[in-house]
C-alpha cells in the first residue's frame, strides 16, 4: 500500500498563504478546497481520523494539480507530489471502472490506440458527421453539445509519420537536440510540432525525432498511477539516449515537467537511476532552451497586440518564466501587454476539462475576461492544453484572437515575417 | 458537542448551503495559522447578513454555544483555532470594497477584502493604506483589525488601529453597534473603539469597517547594510533616531537567518556576516535623497563593513529579497516553523538577540531571529519538528524565558500576532494585577455567557487545575495528555 508521505504532510505549516493563488478556492470560498485543507484532510486519512470518503476522493479530484501554491509556498511543501500520491492511494482503496484510468491506460499511452481514436476523431469531423452530431446534441442534451463543439481540430497529419529522424540545419552546426512531439500536441497541434523543428534548424541545432519514442507518462502520474509512468519513462530514456542529442527539447509544457522528474521518479531503480538523472538534467522546455542558447532575433515584430499566459507546467512546476515572457517581449515591442493572473490556471489542467467541465469553464470565464480586459490579439503559451482551452474560449465568445505556441510566432516571423 | 436542536435552528438561520457540519469541513477549520494547536468546531456558518450574526449570537447565548469569528485563518496566536462546543462563523466571503471617498480619504469595507487586495486598489488612485502584515496576501482587513496587526512599516506609519476609523460591530448579546465616522477628531464618549480594535474576536464581530488612507509617499530609497555583530545593527537604528530621520523601514536579519537565506537564494552574501539592516526611506524626492546619505552615513560610522544604495526600483527590490525570504529560508529547514513576536523597546534590541541566541543554546533547538528593528518587534523562529515531543517541550521553555525577558526589558509578549491561547499564559503571569483584572471584568460585562471566542486572550473564570490525580492511572492519563501538548491548551 502506498502511503501520504508524512514527512511531505508536516513541512506545511498551515500558514495559509497558498490560498490566495489557489482556483479552486477561489471558486467555492471554503477552506477544504484549498492546498492547506487539503493537506489536513490528507493527514487526517492517513492518521485514520478520516476514512476515504466522498467528500475526500472529490476534493483530491477537484485540485487543478497547477502547483500555483507550491510557487506561494514559504515552506517548500511538495503539494504536487502529495496530491499525485493522495490519488494514487485512493485509487488503490476504491476498486471497480475508472473511466478517467481507462482513458489514460488504454488509450492515451498506447501509440496505435490513441492514433486509431484521433484518426476516428479526425474522420468525424471532416466527413461532415460532426455537423449532425451536434445538432442533435443541441437538441437533447446543452451540456453535452457545449463540450462536443469546443473540441479543437485534429490534425491531418501527424508530425511524427512525417518528419525525419534526423534534419540537418542549413548553415552552422551548434549541436543536437532531440524532440518529443506529445500526445495531445501531436494529436491536436502537429504543426506546433512542425514549427518548433523548423525553428531549431533556423537556430542552427541537427534537430532528432526520434519514432519509437513514447507518451511521457505525466497524465497517468498526475491522476495516480504509479507503474505506467515508470515504464514509459525507461522506453523514452533508451530511445532518447540512443539518438546521442545534447539536449531534449520539449514544447509541451506538462511533458517538460514530468520528464524534469524522471531522475525521482526512477530514483529507486538499479539499472535506471543514474541514466534518469542524466536524462532529465537535459530536459528544456523550448523557450527556456532557446533564451539560455541565443536564438535568432527575426527581423519583423508581432504586430498585434500580445499577452503571455503562463502555463502552470512551465511557470510552477518548472518555474520557468522569465525565459519565454522575455522572448515574447521581444517579439512583441511595444505591442506586449501584461495579462492581469497570468499564472492563474486556465482550467485546461491535463484533463481536467474533459472529466470536470464544469469546473474548468468557471476558470477558463475568469481567463478570458482577463484577456478581454487586456485587450490582446495574440495569447502567447506554452502548453498545447492551455493552446485548446483558451482557443476553446475564443470560439464560444466569437472573438478574434489567436492562442499561439511560441515556436508557432518564431516560425511565422521567421519565415513570412509578419503576424 | 452542540446538540441536534441547535443544528436545526442554525440550518433555519443560514439555510442549508450556509451551515457545514460535515467532518471534512469540521477537519478544515480545526485549525489557523498557528504551529501544533488544533481542535475541531461542531459546525461552520456563513452568514449572509448582519441579521443573520445577530441572530446566530443570540443562539448561541440562549443554548450556550460559542462562536469563534474567522477570517483566512492566518493568525500566529490561535485566535481562530476553535474552542470546544463552538460554531465557526466565516467571514472571508464579505469581501467587497464598499465605498471609496477621495475627497475624505476613507475607504468603507467589508471584513472579509484581503488586505493586500485593498492596498493595491487604492494604490492604482495614488493613496496608500500602510499596514502590511506579512500575510497581507491572504489575510483579511477583518482579522487585522480584530488583531491590531502591524507589519513592516510600524516605526513611520503606526498599525492597523491607526488606520480604523470607526466600523459596525455585532456585540456579544447580539446588538449592532456603530461607532467611528469620517472624523478625524471624535470625542464623543469614551474611546471604545480601541477597546475592540484588538479584542481578537473576544468583544465584537466586525460586520463594516472605516479605514483611512494617506497619499502615496512620491518616492523611496532602499539601502543595505552588513555588520559583523548585531550590536552595530542596533547601533544604527538608535544613531538613525537620535538624526531625527523616521525612516519607513528598517528591518534585521541575524547571522542564523543571513545563514538561511544564502543557502536558499544564492544571494552571494557572506555567511559570517553578524547582521543585516535593511532601511527604507520615503517622502518627496528631494528629502529622501539627503535622508539616504544621511542613513548611509550613519551605517558606515556605526561599524557596517559594506553598505549597498539600490539606483532604482529593480534594485531595490533584489536589496529586499533577503529579508523577503528570511521566513521561507528558515521555514525550509525544519518541518515545523514557529514564528513569535516578542518585542522590545528599540534601544534594547541587540540585548534582546543576543539572549534569544543564548537561549536556544541552552535547550538545543535552532532559532533563528530576524524583524522589524525600527521598532523593537523581534521575530525569533524556531525550527523545529512537531512530532518529537521533547523538541516541543524544549522549546516551550525556550520561549518561557524569551518573553520573560522582553517583559524584563520593558517590552511585551507581542508586538503583533495577539495574545490568543499561545500567550495567555504570559499574559497572565506576567503583567500587572489590576490590568488582568479590568481585562476580565470587561469581558464579564459585555459578554456575560462568555459566548464569543471564549478562553481567548484570557480566561474569565481563574484556571482551575481540578483535583490532583491520586491513582497510577489518573497520573499517566495525565502525563499522557501533557506528552500530546496539542491537546494541553484546553
Amino acid at each position: 500500500m502506498n502511503e501520504i508521505s508524512d514527512d511531505l504532510l508536516t513541512q506545511c505549516m498551515h500558514c495559509g498563504l497558498c490560498l490566495s493563488v489557489c482556483p479552486t478556492y477561489a471558486l467555492t470560498g471554503l477552506e477544504r478546497s484549498s492546498p492547506r485543507g487539503r493537506i489536513r484532510l490528507m493527514r487526517s486519512v492517513m492518521e485514520e481520523k478520516l476514512p476515504v470518503s466522498d467528500a475526500f476522493v472529490e476534493e483530491m479530484n477537484f485540485c487543478l494539480d497547477c502547483q500555483a501554491c507550491e510557487t506561494a509556498c514559504p515552506a517548500g511543501v511538495k503539494y504536487g507530489e502529495l496530491v499525485e500520491s493522495a490519488r494514487v492511494f485512493v485509487d488503490q482503496k476504491r476498486k471497480g471502472f475508472n473511466l478517467k484510468q481507462f482513458i489514460l491506460r488504454k488509450i492515451i499511452v498506447r501509440k496505435r490506440t490513441l492514433r486509431l481514436v484521433a484518426r476516428a476523431a479526425g474522420f468525424y469531423q471532416r466527413s461532415g458527421i460532426e455537423g449532425v452530431v451536434l445538432g442533435a446534441l443541441k437538441l437533447f442534451s446543452k451540456r453535452l453539445y457545449n463540450r462536443a463543439k469546443l473540441l479543437p481540430r485534429v490534425s491531418d497529419e501527424f508530425a511524427i509519420d512525417v518528419l525525419p529522424e534526423v534534419a540537418e540545419p542549413k548553415d552552422g552546426l551548434r549541436g543536437t537536440v532531440a524532440v518529443l512531439t506529445g500526445c495531445v500536441m501531436d494529436v491536436f497541434y502537429a504543426d506546433v510540432n512542425r514549427d518548433t523543428v523548423d525553428v531549431l534548424l533556423e537556430n542552427g541545432w541537427q534537430v532528432a525525432v526520434p519514432h519509437d519514442q513514447v507518451c511521457c507518462g505525466s497524465l497517468n502520474a498526475h491522476n495516480g498511477d504509479r507503474e505506467t509512468p515508470r515504464a514509459l519513462a525507461k522506453k523514452n530514456i533508451e530511445v532518447f539516449e540512443r539518438s546521442g542529442a545534447d539536449y531534449y527539447v520539449i514544447n509541451s509544457a506538462g511533458c517538460g515537467a514530468f520528464m524534469k522528474q524522471y531522475g525521482e521518479v526512477l530514483a529507486d531503480d538499479a539499472e535506471f537511476a543514474e541514466r534518469a538523472k542524466k536524462f532529465s538534467a537535459k530536459v528544456k522546455d523550448f523557450s527556456e532552451f532557446l533564451y539560455q542558447t541565443g536564438y535568432k532575433k527575426p527581423e519583423a515584430h508581432i504586430c498585434k497586440s500580445t499577452v503571455y499566459h503562463e502555463a502552470c507546467h512551465l511557470v510552477h512546476a518548472q518555474k520557468v518564466s522569465t525565459e519565454p515572457k522575455s522572448i515574447v517581449r521581444e517579439l512583441s515591442g511595444d505591442q506586449f501587454h501584461e495579462l492581469n493572473e497570468a499564472t492563474w490556471c486556465c482550467g485546461s489542467a491535463g484533463i481536467y476539462n474533459v472529466v470536470r467541465y464544469e469546473d474548468a469553464s468557471k476558470l477558463l470565464d475568469r481567463k478570458m475576461k482577463n484577456i478581454k480586459d487586456s485587450g490582446a490579439e495574440v495569447v502567447v503559451t506554452g502548453n498545447p492544453g492551455c493552446m485548446a482551452q483558451i482557443g476553446a474560449g475564443v470560439k464560444n465568445e466569437k472573438l478574434d484572437i489567436e492562442a499561439l505556441h511560441p515556436a508557432t510566432v518564431l516560425n511565422r516571423l521567421y519565415k513570412s515575417g509578419k503576424l | 458537542m452542540i446538540g441536534d436542536n441547535v443544528k436545526k435552528e442554525l440550518r433555519k438561520i443560514f439555510g442549508q448551503k450556509r451551515f457545514l457540519d460535515s467532518v471534512e469541513d469540521r477537519i478544515a477549520y480545526s485549525y489557523d495559522g498557528t504551529p501544533v494547536i488544533s481542535s475541531m468546531p461542531d459546525a461552520i456558518v456563513i452568514p449572509a447578513s448582519v441579521d443573520q450574526i445577530s441572530a446566530l449570537i443570540r443562539l448561541a447565548n440562549d443554548e450556550k454555544f460559542a462562536v469563534v469569528p474567522r477570517g483566512s485563518g492566518s493568525g500566529l496566536s490561535g485566535g481562530s483555532v476553535p474552542s470546544k462546543n463552538s460554531v465557526v462563523l466565516l467571514m472571508s466571503q464579505w469581501n467587497k470594497v464598499l465605498e471609496l471617498d477621495k475627497n475624505n480619504l476613507t475607504a468603507w469595507v467589508e471584513p472579509g477584502v484581503i488586505t493586500a487586495k485593498l492596498q493595491s486598489q487604492v494604490e492604482s488612485q495614488g493613496l496608500f493604506y500602510p499596514p502590511d502584515p506579512g500575510s497581507a496576501q491572504i489575510c483579511t482587513l477583518g482579522g487585522n483589525v480584530a488583531e491590531n496587526a502591524g507589519g513592516l512599516r510600524g516605526l513611520k506609519y503606526g498599525v492597523t488601529k491607526n488606520y480604523t476609523l470607526g466600523f459596525e460591530v455585532v456585540l456579544p448579546t447580539g446588538e449592532v453597534m456603530k461607532i467611528g465616522g469620517k472624523n478625524m477628531k471624535d470625542v464623543a464618549g469614551y474611546n471604545l473603539k480601541d477597546v475592540l480594535i484588538g479584542s481578537e474576536g473576544t468583544l465584537g464581530v466586525f460586520t463594516k469597517i472605516l479605514l483611512k488612507l494617506i497619499p502615496m509617499p512620491a518616492s523611496s530609497r532602499t539601502l543595505l547594510a552588513f555588520y559583523d555583530s548585531i550590536g552595530g545593527a542596533a547601533e544604527t537604528v538608535s544613531a538613525i533616531t537620535a538624526a531625527r530621520i523616521m525612516p519607513a523601514m528598517m528591518e534585521f536579519l541575524d547571522n542564523t537567518t543571513i545563514r538561511a537565506v544564502e543557502a536558499f537564494s544564492h544571494l552571494g552574501l557572506d555567511t559570517n556576516t553578524g547582521a543585516i539592516l535593511l532601511v527604507e526611506v520615503d517622502g518627496p524626492r528631494s528629502a529622501v535623497e539627503e535622508d539616504a546619505i544621511a542613513v548611509e552615513n550613519i551605517c558606515r560610522g556605526s561599524g557596517a563593513k559594506d553598505v549597498r544604495v539600490a539606483k532604482d526600483e529593480a534594485e531595490a527590490l533584489k536589496l529586499k529579497t533577503a529579508r523577503k525570504s528570511a521566513l521561507a529560508a528558515l521555514a525550509r529547514i525544519r518541518p515545523t516553523t514557529i514564528l513569535e513576536d516578542a518585542t522590545v523597546p528599540r534601544s534594547e534590541l541587540a540585548v534582546m538577540v543576543d539572549f534569544i541566541n543564548q537561549t536556544a543554546k541552552k535547550h538545543s533547538i535552532q532559532i533563528g531571529t530576524f524583524g522589524h528593528a525600527g521598532d523593537g518587534n523581534l521575530h525569533p523562529t524556531a525550527l523545529i519538528d512537531e512530532r518529537d515531543h521533547a523538541e516541543i517541550r524544549r522549546t516551550e521553555e525556550a520561549f518561557d524565558d524569551i518573553f520573560r525577558k522582553a517583559v524584563d526589558l520593558g517590552g511585551t509578549i507581542t508586538g503583533e500576532h495577539g495574545v490568543g491561547l499561545t500567550k495567555k499564559k504570559f499574559l497572565e503571569e506576567l503583567y500587572n494585577t489590576p490590568f488582568v483584572k479590568m481585562m476580565r471584568t470587561t469581558k464579564q460585562m459585555l459578554d456575560p455567557n462568555c459566548i464569543l471566542n471564549p478562553d481567548k486572550v484570557i480566561s474569565v473564570s481563574p484556571r482551575c487545575e481540578g483535583a490532583l490525580p491520586k491513582s497510577r492511572e489518573q497520573i499517566e492519563k495525565v502525563l499522557k495528555r501533557m506528552d500530546n501538548p496539542s491537546e494541553a491548551y484546553f
